[in-house]
């Protein structure tokens, strides 16, 4: 769930166009680049593709973070190519977001300019070992839980690059419970560490899913384009569900004293998150906004002489082809 | 003095740390920038070179803890040495820089580090001959990639010319230890381990050469070399580094991770 609160756009287009549109999508059919879409849709879709490539992104600092730290060489590698597998899904998600005519280029401005958002939960910041394991468990198994359906979404190249992605990100969820399996039968410092990390993990994680869009015209409009499936509360239910028994498994506790098995809904009650924070965090007033936009524009600025000299030397290359031929 | 088996089983546990720690040192010095490179597709590269190097470092200590007998694994070896234990190359501890002081950082290693991994797969030792195969194929791909950027930021923007010009200044006394034989080298070469350092010299001086006349870039006219990083002796850098890497084993020593 690396896309929050996508505003989506309304359309004036032909009335019949519409119509057309919307009948390929609810029988299912995938809409590919060149075809014919409403600008809304177009519109929306670069918001929340564009979103969450920049999760991505800015997903690889917080585990960065510990990367010359790893406790075990192995750990080391897993994390290495845990982070280099995110890059990589943001590599698959700005070449589908450019099918949509908008470049790589432009969306990282935007996002440097504080023109586009990143996912809330990266604002927050690894402080021991166990948030690692943390991550992956709780943060990708959120991120899962919305992109598993959205492998279904209506448009292709979305579509897609969320199949290759969920693949990756499932091993990433293993991989994050195996950290805290070892961490929470370790020794008491480890277990501190393992609770700890899900103390603070999990209100953000249940963040990630955006605030209930019972009411939200956006979500209407995006769930009938099938760029959203299914409804904010549906998603972090099913998150809370399978999480829970998870956090028993390893002897930790959630830090929340209401939550409690509703025999009748077939679900956890559970408290909702502090909404005051989360959209104190989305202004920009997280733990670590500041620091992660600094990390972003400073790998921006530091590499401008990089990618011009990439140019320039690709530059002379072709002009030196045109002169020997 | 006659080489008991004892001295060759030192010696050859003091070569594997030389390979094992430089692939370490260099693996943890690439993956700093996890996050931070220019450009996506660098993050990506640079995540893939350090990772290669890290699996190498896991194959090299293993042998070593092996051949050395008294129970320490590739995680001992490489979270439980001070600093004086570490026997890599001055060069790869050498700090980042800006990214093209670690791409030359990298080119000027790898332009080694192909040549020498093919000289071992001729190791009379199996084990080694082995993983320098399997180490052999990821290099190859490594050079390539440091080579032609190097080349292309060489010969880019008076910018990028200037930076890799630098960049080329403050490393090269940092190489000549590559190619420098002592007597653990001579003893490993003498039986068959390990090809003799300074026989990689025409190798390296030729790709090297070349890349850098591709390049438009000059080797300083300074032949000073330093040396030390294979006997022990480091810069003030390799400390804090380890200090970082090996600060949840220290303070943990008896978790598990």
């Amino acid at each position: 769930m690396y896309a929050q609160m996508v505003t989506s756009e309304a359309s004036n287009e032909d009335p019949e166009k519409l119509a057309a549109f919307q009948a390929r999508i609810d029988a299912g059919e995938k809409i590919e680049p060149k075809d014919w879409m409403p600008e809304g849709y177009r519109k929306t879709l670069i918001r929340q593709i564009g979103q969450h490539a920049h999760s991505e992104i800015v997903g690889q600092l917080p585990e960065g973070n510990w990367i010359t730290r790893a406790p075990t060489l192995e750990r080391k590698a897993i994390l290495l190519a845990k982070v280099q597998d995110e890059a990589g899904h943001g590599l698959y998600l700005y070449c589908a977001a450019e099918t949509l005519g908008v470049s790589r280029d432009e969306l990282t401005e935007a996002l440097l300019a504080g023109k586009m958002k990143y996912s809330s939960i990266f604002n927050y910041p690894t402080l021991n070992w166990a948030d690692i394991g943390a991550v992956g468990w709780l943060v990708d198994g959120a991120a899962i839980m919305n992109q598993v359906p959205l492998q279904r979404t209506s448009f292709g190249p979305y579509s897609r690059a969320m199949i290759r992605i969920c693949k990756e990100e499932s091993f990433h969820q293993r991989q994050g419970y195996d950290i805290m399996m070892k961490m929470a039968q370790g020794t008491p410092e480890q277990k501190a560490m393992a609770q700890d990390a899900l103390n603070r993990f999990w209100y953000p994680s249940l963040m990630m899913f955006g605030p209930s869009d019972r009411d939200s015209v956006h979500s209407a409009q995006s769930m009938a384009w099938k760029i959203k499936i299914n409804t904010n509360d549906e998603l972090r239910q099913k998150f809370v569900d399978q999480t829970v028994p998870q956090a028993e498994y390893l002897g930790l506790t959630i830090p929340d004293p209401d939550l409690k098995w509703n025999e009748e809904k077939g679900g956890y009650d559970f408290s909702e998150p502090d909404w005051s924070e989360f959209f104190e965090v989305i202004k920009g007033n997280g733990p670590c906004n500041a620091e992660r936009m600094e990390a972003r524009q400073k790998a921006w600025d530091d590499g401008a002489w990089f990618r011009d000299g990439l140019m320039a030397h690709a530059k002379k290359r072709a002009a030196a082809r045109v002169a020997a031929e | 003095m006659a080489l008991a088996a004892l001295d060759l089983d030192q010696a050859l546990f003091e070569g594997l740390c030389r390979l094992g720690d430089s692939t370490l040192v260099l693996g943890h010095r690439v993956s700093e920038w996890c996050g931070h490179a220019p450009v996506l597709e660098e993050d990506i590269a640079l995540a893939n070179v350090a990772l290669d190097l890290i699996g190498q470092t896991q194959m090299w200590l293993g042998l070593a803890g092996e051949v050395e007998g008294k129970g320490r694994d590739a995680d001992t070896l490489a979270f439980r040495r001070d600093v004086w234990d570490f026997r890599n190359l001055l060069l790869v501890e050498r700090p980042n820089g800006d990214f093209g002081h670690t791409l030359m950082r990298q080119f000027l290693f790898d332009a080694w580090h192909q040549p020498m991994l093919k000289a071992l797969e001729g190791s009379g030792d199996a084990r080694i001959a082995e993983i320098a195969a399997k180490a052999g194929k990821e290099v190859a791909y490594h050079l390539e990639r440091s080579a032609d950027l190097v080349i292309r930021l060489g010969d880019g923007t008076t910018e990028s010319h200037q930076r890799m010009q630098t960049a080329l200044d403050k490393l090269w006394p940092y190489t000549g230890e590559m190619m420098m034989a002592d007597a653990t080298d001579q003893a490993l070469a003498g039986a068959g381990i390990i090809a003799a350092p300074d026989s990689l010299r025409p190798a390296w001086d030729a790709l090297v050469g070349e890349v850098l006349t591709e390049a438009t870039l000059k080797p300083p006219e300074g032949r000073y070399m330093h040396k030390g990083g294979k006997q022990g002796t480091h810069s003030e850098h390799l400390g804090h580094m380890l200090t970082e890497m090996q600060w949840l084993q220290r303070a943990y020593p008896d978790a598990k991770w």
